[in-house]
């Protein structure tokens, strides 16, 4: 044993290669990808790990491999698992031979998703046990763990943390490498019985995992990260208690053991629910408050138990009204939401802040790099289409930040490959409507091809449009089938984009570079009046992967203070002074952009040098 | 010794490598760490932060408001953003340099940083504010905010690590060809806060 300071994810990675994990798959995604990269980058020598092309197939590698007695993992975030959810629905019914564990990250918030979407209720959907850590060490642990459910019930498993627990740090205790467990597996042994789904099999297994469930919630009520915590010496005799999951827990406990421990509930395995053991933590108390994060799952299990055994507790919650519904927990609101709960007056707040209001502080919103090649193509196509009805449907990725003004080039968003859909939708029904889908080179592989197909059979009238970027940048530069990189470190063939679409059957299938502006309008012009499906690509490696070319300059001579390039661009190294824009050398690639649109050439690339100027800083 | 840290400041401006280095520097130390940090679209030029706690018993590494015994801010704004987590007595070290939002640009108002440092001066009774702009170019390089910022901490005493401590971290932590910048850096800012006590030593005796 060791100690070592970790992400929460980056545990979770080395818990699953110390519990002999053989196999590791996944898509990335906000709060969950850095654990497939520290398998990779952490992995001995016989361990397996890819980057799907998107959670469906991932799921589906994984089971593959845990069909054959291996240990597998699946890594993704919340709204993944709606794309994997279809072989994991039937993956139920199947089971496993080897411990899988899908990992799932559920982001309250949101922080970087769409959607606040609650994990735990797929569990109870998929029938599926479900671990939910409250902190770095106890996810090292808990993965393990559940590599020892998934094989003593051979049955996938989830792991759910959510973003604090993924991206918080930890100094925590891990096995040193001769501690691994080494995972030996049999092989896939050929038994149609076991692994074709049939209606009859369906039936038959439903029956046995309603059964396994039930033992299962007994076996949970004795796992020891299930847990009641006693009330402090003066609270005995109180009536009331807190239960709670995942870092909701560690908020309220610290929030007790500084105000004076009441009951406290730890539920771990939020399906099955541990009722034996969340019994005996009702067993003398009238009121509970639970505390946890997107929806009232506690909350509800809670009551269904006190209706079950007709016992006269008050629940509380966010069913209630006395937690937030929406939004993550802080230290602060959990503190607050207990203080409440046991009528402790609030204590007058102990910070440094003042009297008197502060300045208006300024707004942050995030936005797209400087010299960020998202900007060029979103403003080449808005400037080819000016005047036009358009419609341009985003999609997910850093190029959903080209709504932000002044682009203001994303007028839907839904979900990964969406924008293609919504896109032929709109042109149906608006046929005088120049409709545009633009899509990145990741979520093209991910999740875009069916609608590509979907829109030259049914004879739509579109222009898709692919980023081409070279990467999965929003995730943190991801390789993808186009980038010609793997997680096993090998060169492979990169599938081609273009190629792709040709074999689909569009004949307009233009590649251009987005910085060159001119050129870059003339061919959204020239192919948006084309009939059919078209496709531009606008290609440009993401300025994270390139060295910048060096920082543009201002001729303050030159310039004319019109900040046309601020205002058309919204580039963050473009800034205002008194008489003319500058430009923050700190950020500035050298894309050129804003000098292609200078109305006066006051803008230089940096190795021009212009007479009689004063260098900008 | 339990010490609660609040880094804050804009994303891409260095405050994950100075969250590191103090973590580290406490775990050698032989203490228990946590921390959390913004990750995702935020990071994209938005207001990012670390909540850093050293110390026993620590189940969550979120700072609760009124907290943190010390604010590292990389920008004065962000610094009056994150203050109502400083308890009260504690340290802020905050970098003068104001950083324009790409909002401000595009609206035409502008954001005068000078306001902020104002309302720190009138309402922190320990702060610390660097010019790191004029260090950077006494010191020769653009890089070093992190390092000025985290030295002004130590120096002041209010991180509980000694001057040693932050040396052997850069030196296991940062690449060697950074070395002798960031120990520049650290001779400046100590320079800096001992002439900064002396300073309001001598109002205080006045």
């Amino acid at each position: 044993m060791h100690k070592e300071f970790l992400m929460g994810n980056e545990a979770i990675a080395l818990g699953a290669i110390a519990a002999g994990v053989n196999l590791v798959s996944g898509y990335p995604g906000t709060p969950s990808s850095e654990v497939l990269e520290t398998v990779a980058k952490r992995k001995r020598a016989n361990i397996y790990v890819e980057w799907s092309v998107n959670e469906k197939s991932a799921i589906e590698v994984a089971a593959g491999a845990a069909y054959t007695g291996a240990r597998s993992m699946v890594t993704m975030k919340q709204v993944g698992l709606n794309v994997a959810s279809d072989p994991l629905m039937s993956l139920e019914y199947i089971g496993v031979k080897g411990g899988m564990v899908v990992l799932v990250a559920d982001d309250p918030g949101p922080i970087s998703s769409q959607t606040e979407q609650d994990t735990r209720h797929y569990a109870a959907f998929s029938k599926l046990p479900c671990f939910d850590p409250s902190d770095p060490q106890e996810a090292y642990e808990m993965v393990q763990e559940a590599f020892e459910y998934s094989e003593k019930y051979e049955t996938p498993v989830f792991l759910r943390p959510t973003t604090r627990v993924c991206h918080g740090y930890a100094s925590i205790t891990i096995k040193d490498e001769t501690e691994y467990r080494v995972h030996n597996f049999e092989g896939f042994r050929k038994d149609s019985g076991r692994w074709v789904i049939f209606p009859r099999l369906s039936y038959q297994n439903h029956i046995k995992i309603e059964a396994r469930n039930k033992t299962l919630a007994d076996d949970f009520s004795r796992y020891s990260r299930n847990r009641i915590y006693p009330a402090c010496e003066k609270n005995t005799a109180l009536k009331k208690g807190v239960a709670s999951g995942g870092i909701s827990f560690a908020y309220a406990i610290e929030t007790l053991e500084e105000l004076g421990m009441t009951k406290l509930l730890k539920i771990s395995t939020p399906h099955p629910f541990p009722e034996n053991l969340a019994l005996s933590f009702l067993d003398g108390l009238t009121e509970i408050l639970c505390i946890e994060e997107l929806d009232p799952i506690i909350e509800r299990e809670l009551t269904y138990i006190c209706g079950k055994y007709h016992l006269p507790v008050k629940i509380y919650g966010k069913l209630t009204g006395h937690v937030k519904n929406a939004g993550e927990n802080s230290q602060d609101s959990v503190q607050e939401t207990i203080m409440q709960f046991l009528e402790i007056p609030s204590i007058s707040t102990d910070d440094a802040s003042c009297a008197d209001a502060p300045p208006a502080l300024p707004v942050r919103p995030p936005v797209l790099c400087a010299g960020c090649p998202h900007r060029a193509s979103f403003y080449a196509v808005k400037s080819a289409m000016k005047g036009r009805k358009t419609i341009f449907c985003g999609d997910i990725g850093c190029y959903t930040l080209g709504n932000a003004m002044p682009l203001d080039m994303v007028d839907t968003c839904l979900c990964m490959g969406a924008g293609l859909g919504i896109a032929q939708g709109v042109g149906h029904m608006e046929p005088d409507t120049a409709c545009f889908a633009f899509v990145g080179d990741s979520t093209f592989f991910a999740s875009a091809i069916t609608g590509v197909i979907n829109a030259v059979y049914n004879q739509a009238d579109m222009t898709l449009v692919i980023l081409d970027n070279s990467t999965t940048a929003m995730t943190g530069h991801q390789p993808h089938p186009g980038t010609g990189r793997t997680m096993m470190g090998g060169a492979v063939q990169k599938i081609n984009i273009e190629a792709v679409l040709r074999g689909i059957g569009l004949s307009i299938v233009e590649t251009v570079n987005p910085l060159d502006y001119a050129a870059s309008v003339e061919n959204v012009k020239r192919v948006a009046d084309e009939p059919g499906v078209k496709a531009i690509i606008f290609k440009s490696p993401c300025i994270a992967l390139t060295k910048p070319s060096g920082s543009m300059t201002v001729n303050s001579d030159k310039c004319i203070n019109c900040r046309k390039c601020i205002h058309k661009l919204g580039c963050p190294a473009l800034m205002i002074s008194e008489t003319h824009v500058s430009i923050d050398t700190s950020l500035c690639t050298g894309c050129s952009l804003c000098a292609q649109l200078c109305p006066v050439n006051a803008i230089c690339p940096p190795e021009v040098n212009y007479k009689g100027g004063v260098h900008n800083e | 010794m339990n010490k609660n840290i609040v880094l804050c400041g804009v994303g891409g401006q260095g405050t994950v490598l100075a969250s590191k280095l103090i973590a580290a520097a406490a775990m050698k130390k032989g203490l228990s760490v946590m921390s959390a940090e913004t990750i995702g679209m935020a990071q994209r030029g938005g207001s990012v932060f670390s909540h850093i706690r050293i110390g026993e018993g620590l189940h969550s590494p979120m700072i609760g408001r009124g907290k943190a015994d010390v604010i590292l801010a990389f920008e004065p704004g962000e610094a009056v953003r994150m203050l109502p987590y400083l308890r009260k007595g504690g340290q802020a070290v905050v970098s003068a340099r104001g950083i324009m939002p790409v909002t401000s640009a595009l609206s035409g108002s502008s954001y005068k940083s000078e306001y902020m440092l104002a309302y720190l001066e009138k309402n922190v009774e320990h702060l610390l504010v660097i010019d790191t702009e004029r260090a950077c170019g006494e010191i020769g390089s653009s890089k070093v905010i992190n390092i000025l910022l985290l030295g002004a901490a130590v120096y002041s005493g209010a991180l509980g690590l000694s001057d040693r401590d932050i040396k052997e971290i850069i030196k296991e932590r940062v690449p060697e060809r950074f070395h002798e910048m960031n120990l520049r850096a650290l001779a400046y800012t100590k320079e800096y806060v001992i002439q900064n006590s002396l300073k309001s030593a001598g109002k205080e005796r006045q």
